[in-house]
């Protein structure tokens, strides 16, 4: 997306691999990694920082891409839906959302597994009150919720197992 | 939506900022965690020439300094950070209660209290807790320092006492005395909304629950954090027994001063104000027996 | 594998970030649009400037609606009616616009960013003209017009009888009226709007990337509007589409600019919706006031019901499916012998209005299950008894109702069993246990309420749905469908009809969707109507294609097709591995051939089969939701406590996919009964135009649902099918209602109004003064 600007030049780590680019001073990083990285996993739901399906992680924490600046991700650890897949498997936390529907359209779905994920690293999950309070970030239109409550509490039980 | 054009500064220094900050003045704003000033950019409810960065300042503006009698929280500390820390619940609890139903964690993984201060939103729930609070609010510029308080501070609807030039740098709370009690308490349509009014009550109690010193400021209700000082004075001296408490509902649905929009009427607003600070000085008094018992 | 919950194949890359949405979508050189709207609701354009635009850096063509005279023809209703007063839709209008968000002119530029900023240096200069804004100042005495080429603000007037409604309400023993009104709104898909186009001049053929809900429908009118025949155009709905709900099945003008540029300027052009555009401009469904009377006997039996219906259709006819089908959904699922519905459509400025999930019908529910409510209130009898009494028995089915639905029909129910699902819904929630215990509450000083809806879905429309069935060169199945879809799974469901109609394993079966150039004929997805259309034609067509492969098999191992059958991917006589072809030998022989030499006799060439389904008539799904709900008088929060869903959509294909269906539908449910409300003020200025000030349900705001089924088959397809996408939404509204006002009946509060919201619930405590009502605090 060619503009008539000087650029910023940014150095960031995504998904594992350093990327050096020059952005320009306005464009967002859901711009940046959708459109020049071609990561379109993130996607652009509301562009005023509600609905949740440009998050991402961003130094571990979960962000709304869409109220970040490109510029701004300079010298920081972003991780995207695109580095969830072990060897082309999909982790414990995809496969639980397969496992109970928990995605329709799937247009949030990236945006449900970066704050899940986040939250997940964070605590284990009470319960399924808590499981919704973790999902509330995060607007689905779709599926009505219970697909994805369930598969909070199934990958939560999941990390459990495997850290004892 | 996209934001307009800007030239984007990421100055390194304070110093640097105010300056930056001096020559652009209303052509510029500062962006600390983004979260209400990316929205008005990404629609373009403002035009601005320059976006002052101020997430690479040095010099301790990322941490909170929880020291014997003073709390400060200087731009660039993240309402997350406030959330996880321990010695913040000890120290002010009702920030911790209050923060947990601002949106959701991923907005406040970014956003910084100064910065929810500096935007004034009156159904936030923060500008309200430092009101409750007593708050100073240090505000630094090319030429200078001033402090103000809430009252000062706030002056209307997404507005406060800020000149273009200058910034907010931090809020300094005194620390509570023992025997303090707070409570925040919001109704909001959904977990995470903006409230359709909140109450943020801090009390002084003594041993026979006498109230003997005690602020009430109350967040949706008006264009700025309404202190119901009416409430106020009836509250002090007395102990928060049902028959006060049936009172000061009333007083506070009549010293509210509310506003109707799309959500909810004046009336409404009014009553549900004297709900929830009925509420709130219930859980000040049960909090304050639990210590007792 | 009908009835199998097999998991989606869909989700692998959904869930890997592969999904391939139509801003995804790799389209080398695209240059991206913006679209100009009108800031007023009602207004004249005097002049646009769009020079600053033109000369900013990277933009690379500006046009107004007058630059594009050549394409300005009106946009046809989708559903029509003789008495409807049209006005014309133009895509994009050169000299009056009716709603705010009306697109007038388009900017192409190097970047989103960059058209964005070449939108503000647009001049325009406009005469503001009076606004509408509600169906009430559309039908005042005297009010200014919402469209100077009308003669007033009325769409249509449709009244329906059936029996002699008048005479049972003047010599019924019990009559009741009230007035309701419910306000819906947008779709709010996760992912807006988009078309995208390249034109491609050595072959004159233009292919369209859209978003939309019915492709084909999108290139019958570019091919009436371009003159262009509709071999050359062809529409794309792109692999994933975020959502659909409705709005997406609709034509809008941005679907007819945008290729038309991207011809003009010779380019490839790309424009994706951004939410402020999906809140001012994509259409929704908003206002309906139904004045409603029932009469009634002793007993609580149904005598007639009267309903007059104010419906705002908003600034065009975009269709007139949502208040037509309000019309016929009113009865339900009961027997009344006199019935007069009378539909007022007016127009007003603001976006136009069409269907949302659930499509007209939530609004007839919420009228008729609160009356229901209200005879059960005035005789002393409980809601639950009155329902049942009136329900239609399933020995009645088919069941007259004496009106007519949307597709033109008698409305006639082919098939439900209505006393068994609401018996159902009350045994799983305990009805008479939470009616004891409501008591003992309010003894306590709570306040719980108990609200039931029961409604009917006609559903499974007409004219056709098809399918193609195609024994590729790779020795795969493919089925080719027309519809598209928006995360319903059909990858997933048509591959587990095609299975079992042809007997052969999933995994050698492929769908595709959404494509004109590969099918061509369609309608599209909405009005849960692919289930019943697409699935029997894949029946069909997977069933003949099953007898093709026999046939050839047969010949090339020297059988008899009745023997053939398939173990993986090899045509087996008499389950015997060694005396097999493989799909794949199977295509050589009869599609690939041999150059030159003749076909071995008995093969006819060329497997492919296609079958159109067209059904007799709607199908009729059903549902029973039960409420048990929480209110605090003093803050007006509801606390939802309990909710069952009983559902009959006849034949289930995948369990899996159609509870995801439902309880999906139950969370737009209760954003309608709760939470949303699309607010416009008296300028016909949108008040609720982000999502911090719309509210979406999230995981916090819906209640764990209880859902059961039961299935009465549809008569009317093979596969005793009907539809599933909206049954969870439409009676929410009216359940959550009845159980507040339930709640609250100790106060004598109403509740008329959908959505039920904390401020309103607490004026109808108190009243719009401070002063508390005698009785219970």
């Amino acid at each position: 997306m060619p503009e008539i600007d000087d650029g910023h030049r940014i150095s960031v780590t995504v998904n594992g691999t350093v990327r050096e680019e020059v952005v320009e001073d306005r464009l967002t990083l859901a711009d940046f990694l959708r459109e020049r990285l071609r990561l379109t996993g993130t996607h652009l739901g509301c562009e005023h920082g509600v609905c949740g399906a440009c998050t991402v992680l961003v130094d571990g924490d979960a962000v709304r891409s869409c109220l970040m600046l490109a510029v701004q991700s300079d010298g920081t650890r972003i991780e995207t839906v695109e580095s969830l897949a072990e060897d082309g498997r999909l982790n414990s936390l995809q496969e639980a959302f397969r496992r109970n529907h928990a995605l329709q359209c799937g247009f949030c779905t990236s945006g449900f597994l970066m704050s899940v994920t986040a939250a997940l690293r964070e605590a284990p999950v009470r319960d399924e009150e808590q499981a919704r309070e973790v999902l509330s970030g995060n607007i689905c239109r779709c599926t009505g919720y219970t697909g994805l409550v369930k598969a909070v509490l199934e990958a939560d039980a999941e990390r459990k197992d495997t850290a004892r | 939506m996209k934001p307009g054009r800007f030239a984007y500064h990421a100055p390194r220094e304070l110093d640097e900022a105010l300056a930056l900050l001096k020559e652009y003045g209303d052509e510029a704003k500062v962006l600390a965690g983004g979260q209400s000033l990316m929205p008005i950019l990404n629609f373009r409810l403002t035009q601005i020439e320059h976006l002052i960065d101020i997430n690479r300042l040095g010099g301790g503006l990322d941490e909170p300094r929880v020291e014997a009698d003073t709390i400060t929280i200087p731009a660039l500390v993240r309402q997350r950070q406030v959330e996880r820390s321990a010695a913040m619940a000890r120290a002010l609890p009702i920030l911790t209660d209050a923060l947990r139903v601002v949106a959701h964690p991923q907005i406040r993984n970014r956003g910084t209290i100064c910065g929810s201060l500096a935007h004034a939103d009156p159904a936030a729930e923060l500008p309200s807790v430092m009101a409750a609070l007593d708050a100073r609010f240090t505000i630094v510029s090319a030429d200078g320092v001033r402090t103000l308080d809430a009252a000062e501070f706030f002056v209307f609807h997404l507005t406060t006492a800020l000149d273009a030039e200058e910034m907010l740098l931090e809020v300094t709370i005194d620390r509570p005395p023992e025997g303090t009690y707070s409570a925040f308490h919001e109704f909001a349509t959904r977990h995470g909304d903006f409230a359709l009014a909140g109450v943020a009550v801090t009390c002084a109690l003594d041993d026979a629950g006498v109230v003997t010193g005690c602020r009430v400021a109350a967040a949706g209700i008006a264009p700025t954090p309404q202190r119901l000082s009416a409430v106020e004075g009836l509250a002090t001296g007395n102990r928060l027994d049902e028959a006060l408490l049936a009172e000061i509902d009333a007083a506070a649905r009549a010293e509210a001063d509310p506003t109707s929009d799309i959500h909810a009427s004046a009336a409404y607003r009014g009553r549900l104000t004297g709900v929830l600070v009925k509420r709130a000085l219930a859980d000040v008094r049960t909090q304050q027996e639990a210590a007792h018992a | 594998m009908i009835g199998a919950r097999v998991e989606r194949r869909e989700d692998e890359r959904l869930l890997t970030g592969k999904g391939r949405y139509i801003d995804d979508l790799d389209i080398p050189d695209a240059l991206a649009a913006a679209f100009l709207r009108s800031p007023n609701a009602h207004a004249r354009i005097l002049n646009i400037d769009a020079s600053a635009a033109r000369e900013l850096p990277g933009v690379v063509a500006v046009f107004s609606g007058a630059d594009l005279m050549e394409i300005q023809k009106p946009l046809a209703p989708k559903v029509l009616h003789p008495k409807l007063k049209d006005l014309p839709r133009l895509p994009m209008p050169p000299e009056e616009v009716h709603f705010v968000g009306e697109p007038v002119a388009v900017v192409v530029a190097e970047s989103r960013y960059i058209a964005e900023d070449a939108l503000d240096l647009i001049d325009v200069d406009w005469e503001v003209l009076p606004a509408i804004a509600s169906t009430a100042a559309a039908l005042a005495p005297g009010a200014p017009l919402a469209n100077s080429k009308a003669d007033g603000n009325v769409a249509v007037l449709l009244t329906q009888h059936a029996g002699d409604p008048d005479e049972a309400m003047r010599t019924a023993p019990h009559t009741l009226s009230e007035d309701f009104f419910v306000m819906r709104g947008g779709g709010h898909s996760m992912e807006t709007r988009g078309t995208a186009a390249r034109f491609d001049p050595a072959t004159g053929q233009v292919t369209i990337w859209d978003n939309t809900q019915s492709p084909h429908y999108a290139r019958q009118q570019l091919s009436t509007i371009y003159e262009m025949a509709e071999d050359d155009i062809r529409v794309i709905a792109p692999p994933d589409v975020g959502g659909g709900f409705g709005p997406k099945a609709q034509f809008y003008g941005e679907e007819v600019v945008i290729p038309w540029v991207a011809m003009k300027i010779g380019r490839a052009v790309k424009w994706i919706e951004d939410r402020q555009e999906n809140f001012s401009s994509t259409m929704m469904e908003r206002s309906q006031t139904h004045h409603m009377r029932v009469a009634f006997d002793d007993d609580g039996m149904l005598l007639a019901i009267h309903d007059v219906i104010e419906h705002d259709q908003g600034a065009y006819c975009a269709g007139l499916q949502v208040p037509s089908i309000t019309t016929s959904t009113v009865p339900g699922p009961y027997k009344i012998p006199n019935i007069h519905t009378e539909l007022r459509a007016c127009y007003t400025n603001m976006v136009p209005t069409s269907s949302v999930r659930g499509a007209g019908r939530p609004q007839a529910v919420f009228a008729m299950e609160r009356m229901m409510d209200r005879i059960a209130e005035h005789l002393g009898l409980d809601p639950a008894e009155v329902r049942t009494r009136n329900l239609i028995k399933k020995e009645e089915m088919p069941y007259q109702v004496g009106i007519t639905f949307r597709d033109g029909s008698p409305l006639t129910y082919d098939s439900g069993d209505f006393p068994r699902l609401l018996s159902g819904t009350l045994e799983r929630f305990g009805y008479r246990d939470a009616r004891a215990e409501q008591a003992k509450l309010r003894e306590q000083g709570r306040y719980v309420g108990i609200g039931l809806a029961a409604y009917v879905e006609g559903c499974g429309l007409g004219p056709y749905e098809g399918a193609k069935v195609r024994l590729t060169n790779k020795g795969k199945i493919l089925v080719t469908l027309a519809a598209a879809p928006q995360g319903q799974g059909y990858e997933t469901v048509y591959a587990q009809i095609a299975s079992d109609a042809i007997g052969l394993d999933m995994d050698h079966i492929e769908v595709r969707t959404g494509d004109t150039s590969k099918i061509p004929f369609g309608q599209g997805t909405f009005a849960s109507r692919i289930t019943a259309t697409a699935g029997p034609a894949v029946h069909n067509a997977a069933g003949e294609m099953r007898s093709r492969l026999a046939d050839t098999a047969a010949q090339l191992l020297g059988g008899d097709p009745c023997d053939v059958s398939f173990e993986g991917d090899l045509a087996c006589l008499g389950g015997d591995l060694e005396k097999s072809v493989s799909l794949l030998d199977i295509a050589r022989v009869a599609n690939i051939g041999k150059h030159g030499i003749t076909l071995p006799k008995g093969i006819r060439a060329g497997l492919e089969t296609s079958s159109y389904f067209a059904p007799e008539r709607a199908a009729y799904a059903s549902g029973a939701h039960a409420a048990l709900v929480e209110v605090d008088p003093e803050t007006g929060g509801v606390t939802i406590l309990r909710y069952v869903i009983g559902h009959d959509c006849g034949n289930v294909i995948n369990p899996l996919l159609v509870d995801g269906q439902v309880l999906g539908g139950f969370a737009h449910g209760i954003g309608n009964a709760m939470y949303e409300e699309p607010v416009y003020d008296a300028e016909g200025q949108p008040q609720a135009a982000s999502y911090l000030d719309y509210a979406l349900v999230s995981a916090t705001e819906v209640p764990n649902a209880e859902l059961f089924h039961i299935h009465t088959p549809s008569p009317l397809n093979p596969l005793g099918v009907k539809g599933a996408g909206e049954g969870g939404t439409i009676p929410a509204p009216a359940a959550i209602a009845n159980a507040v006002e339930d709640a609250l009946r100790p106060f004598r509060a109403r509740v008329n109004r959908a959505p039920v919201t904390p401020c309103r619930i607490v004026e109808a405590i108190y009243g719009d003064d401070l002063t508390p009502p005698e009785g219970p605090q």
